[in-house]
C-alpha cells in the first residue's frame, strides 16, 4: 500500500469504528483513495460497507476514527463533504411520483443550479432517458430506475460518487451499462467509490479492491496484487465454454456487451462472467 | 470539477430548500386527487348520517345539527388528513430519497418541514370541501370575516400539531400500516367530545373524560365563533391544548429524528 501521489487523497479513512448496539460492525477500517480512480469495497453481505459509505456521506457517525472526503472532514465539515459528494444508494432513491425529468430537475434545483432545466436535459440525453423522461418513475424498469438514479447522483458534477451495490438486483444488460457509466466517470476524473459483493464487478471496474471482512479491511491493492497474494497459478487446459451470460446476451442481440474493457482483465475473457457471490463462510 | 452554483447563504437556503421541497410534495397530493377524496369520505359520510339518520333523534331540526357537528366533523377530517403525512413521510424513508436528501448539500430541516407545509396545505383542501358539502346541507353562518380568521386559525394551529405528530409515527414505524394506524384513536376522539351530543347526556366518568380531552373545547370554540357567539374561556383551553400538543410532538419528532438519522 503506497500513496505515490502528491495531492490528498480523496478520501481518507482511519481506524474507522462502527457498532450497532452489541454488533461490531467496523473493527478499525482504514483506506485512502486516489483522486480519479475507482476503488472497490468488496465484502459479503453484513460485512459493513453500506456502514462505510455512510459515514463518508455524512448520513452516519463513527464511533471512533477519523474519515475526509476531498480532504475535508465527515464531521466537522458535513457541509463542504455534502457539496463534494453524491450518494447512489443500495436502493434507487427516485421519486415514484415525479417524471424522470423532475426529479432530475429537483435534484438540480436543490443543489441550487442555475440552469436546472438545461442541466436535466444534459443528463436525460447522456443516460438515453430522454424518451421516457415524461413517464412517471414508478413506471420505469428496474435498469431504468437505477440510471435515473445515478444520473440523479452526476447533477452538479460532484467530484466524488459513491455507489453502493450499483448492480445488486439488476439484468446483465442493465449491470453492463451500470459498468459503462462508472467507467466513464472515471475517465472525467471523477473519483469512484464503489461496493459490490460481486467479484467480477470488482475485477472489471476497480483500479484498486479492498476487501472487507469482519469489520477490517483484510486485503487492499491492484488486482495484479491481490493476485500475488495466493501461489502462482498452475498452467491446466480448459476447453472454454461461453458462461450463461455471454448466450444470453448473444441470443437476445445485444450490443452493450463491450462496456467494460477498460480495465484489462488478466484472463482471456472478455465479457463479464456471471455475477460471483463472495462468500466467506 | 467546478460546479455553477448561485450564490446563497445558509437562511436562503432553508426557504428555497423548503419551497423547493414543498412543491415537490404537493405533487404528490396533486398526482394522487383520490388522497383527499379518501380523506374527506368518511367525514361526509358521519355528517350525512348523524344527520339524516340520527340527527332526527338527536336535534330537531337538520340545518341547526350540521352546524352543531361540522367542528366535529372538520377535527375528523384533519385526524385522518395527517395519517397520509406519516405515510408519505414513511415512504421517503423507505425509498431512500430521505438518505439522498441529506447527503446533499441542502438545509436538512427543510426535508421535514416540506411534508409539514404540505400537511397543512392539503388538510386546508379538505377542510374546504367538507365546509362546502355542509353548506349544501343547509349549513348557514352568521360569523364574521373575523370569526371566520379565528376558525382558520385554530384549524391550522390544530393541524400543525397533528401534523408533528403524524411526524413522529412516519419517522418511527417500522410498516406503512403502523405509519398510518397511529391516526385512528385521534379520529376516534370527536366521538367522546361534545362534537355530536353535548357532554351533559353523558355517564360520570365518560363524561368527565369528554368534558377534559382536547376535542371538547376546540369544538366548542370553533362552533361559538360559527355561530357569533361569545366563547368565554374556551377558546384559551383550546389554545392552549393545541400548543401543548404542539411543542411536546415537536420535541418527541426531534429527538426520533434524529436518532432515525444521526
Amino acid at each position: 500500500m503506497t500513496t505515490t501521489s502528491a495531492p490528498a487523497p480523496a478520501i481518507r479513512v482511519l481506524g474507522l469504528e462502527k457498532s450497532y448496539k452489541d454488533v461490531h460492525v467496523l473493527r478499525g477500517v482504514d483506506f485512502d483513495v486516489e483522486r480519479g480512480s475507482i476503488f472497490a469495497l468488496l465484502g459479503s453481505n453484513g460485512a459493513g460497507k453500506t456502514t462505510v459509505v455512510n459515514i463518508l456521506s455524512t448520513l452516519l457517525r463513527q464511533d471512533a476514527g477519523t474519515a475526509s472526503v476531498g480532504g475535508f472532514d465527515v464531521g466537522s465539515q458535513a457541509g463542504q463533504v455534502r457539496e463534494a459528494i453524491s450518494l447512489t444508494g443500495q436502493f434507487a432513491a427516485v421519486d415514484d411520483t415525479l417524471t424522470g425529468r423532475e426529479n432530475l430537475v429537483l435534484v438540480a434545483r436543490l443543489r441550487h443550479l442555475l440552469k436546472p432545466t438545461q442541466v436535466a436535459d444534459d443528463l436525460l440525453t447522456r443516460f438515453s432517458l430522454t424518451e421516457v423522461a415524461g413517464r412517471r418513475a414508478a413506471t420505469y424498469s428496474g435498469g431504468l430506475r437505477r440510471r435515473l438514479d445515478i444520473a440523479m447522483s452526476l447533477v452538479g458534477n460532484p467530484s466524488v460518487i459513491f455507489l453502493d451495490e450499483p448492480t445488486t438486483g439488476l439484468d446483465p444488460e442493465a449491470r453492463i451499462e451500470v459498468w459503462k457509466v462508472v467507467t466513464e466517470l472515471a475517465g472525467q476524473g471523477t473519483t469512484v467509490l464503489l461496493t459490490t459483493q460481486y467479484l467480477d464487478e470488482a475485477e472489471h471496474l476497480a483500479d484498486r479492491i479492498a476487501i472487507l471482512h469482519e469489520g477490517r479491511i483484510i486485503a487492499n491493492g491492484t488486482l495484479a496484487e491481490l493476485k500475488q497474494l495466493f501461489p502462482p497459478a498452475a498452467v491446466e487446459y480448459v476447453e472454454k465454454q461461453p458462461s450463461l451470460e455471454e448466450v444470453f446476451l448473444a441470443i437476445i442481440g445485444s450490443d452493450t456487451g463491450t462496456a467494460h474493457n477498460r480495465t484489462p482483465s488478466p484472463t482471456a475473457t472478455a465479457a463479464p462472467t456471471a455475477p460471483t457471490v463472495l462468500d466467506t463462510k | 470539477m467546478t460546479t455553477i452554483t448561485a450564490p446563497a447563504t445558509r437562511r436562503t437556503h432553508f426557504l428555497t430548500d423548503t419551497r423547493i421541497l414543498t412543491g415537490r410534495s404537493m405533487r404528490h397530493i396533486t398526482r394522487s386527487l383520490d388522497t383527499i377524496i379518501t380523506v374527506t369520505i368518511t367525514p361526509i359520510a358521519l355528517m350525512l348520517l348523524f344527520t339524516y339518520v340520527f340527527g332526527g333523534a338527536l336535534a330537531s331540526r337538520t340545518d341547526t345539527y350540521v352546524a352543531y357537528l361540522l367542528p366535529g366533523i372538520l377535527l375528523i377530517t384533519i385526524a385522518s388528513g395527517i395519517a397520509y403525512t406519516s405515510m408519505r413521510l414513511y415512504t421517503d424513508l423507505q425509498s431512500g430519497i430521505f438518505q439522498r436528501f441529506h447527503s446533499m448539500p441542502i438545509s436538512r430541516s427543510s426535508v421535514l418541514w416540506a411534508h409539514v407545509l404540505t400537511s397543512l396545505v392539503s388538510n386546508f383542501l379538505s377542510l374546504v370541501i367538507i365546509v362546502g358539502v355542509a353548506l349544501v346541507m343547509g349549513f348557514r353562518s352568521p360569523a364574521g370575516p373575523l370569526a371566520w380568521l379565528a376558525v382558520i386559525g385554530i384549524l391550522a394551529l390544530f393541524t400543525l400539531a397533528l401534523t408533528w405528530v403524524a411526524v413522529i409515527a412516519g419517522l418511527a414505524a417500522k410498516s406503512p400500516d403502523g405509519a398510518g394506524a397511529f391516526a385512528y384513536p385521534l379520529i376516534f376522539l370527536p366521538f367522546i367530545s361534545s362534537a355530536f351530543v353535548p357532554t351533559a347526556t353523558m355517564p360520570g366518568p365518560v363524561r368527565w373524560f369528554a368534558e377534559h380531552q382536547p376535542v371538547t373545547s376546540i369544538v366548542d370554540t370553533i362552533r361559538n365563533l360559527l355561530a357569533a357567539q361569545p366563547g368565554g374561556a374556551d377558546i384559551w383551553v383550546a389554545l392552549a391544548w393545541c400548543v401543548g400538543i404542539l411543542v411536546v410532538a415537536y420535541g418527541v419528532a426531534m429527538v426520533v429524528y434524529r436518532r432515525r438519522v444521526a
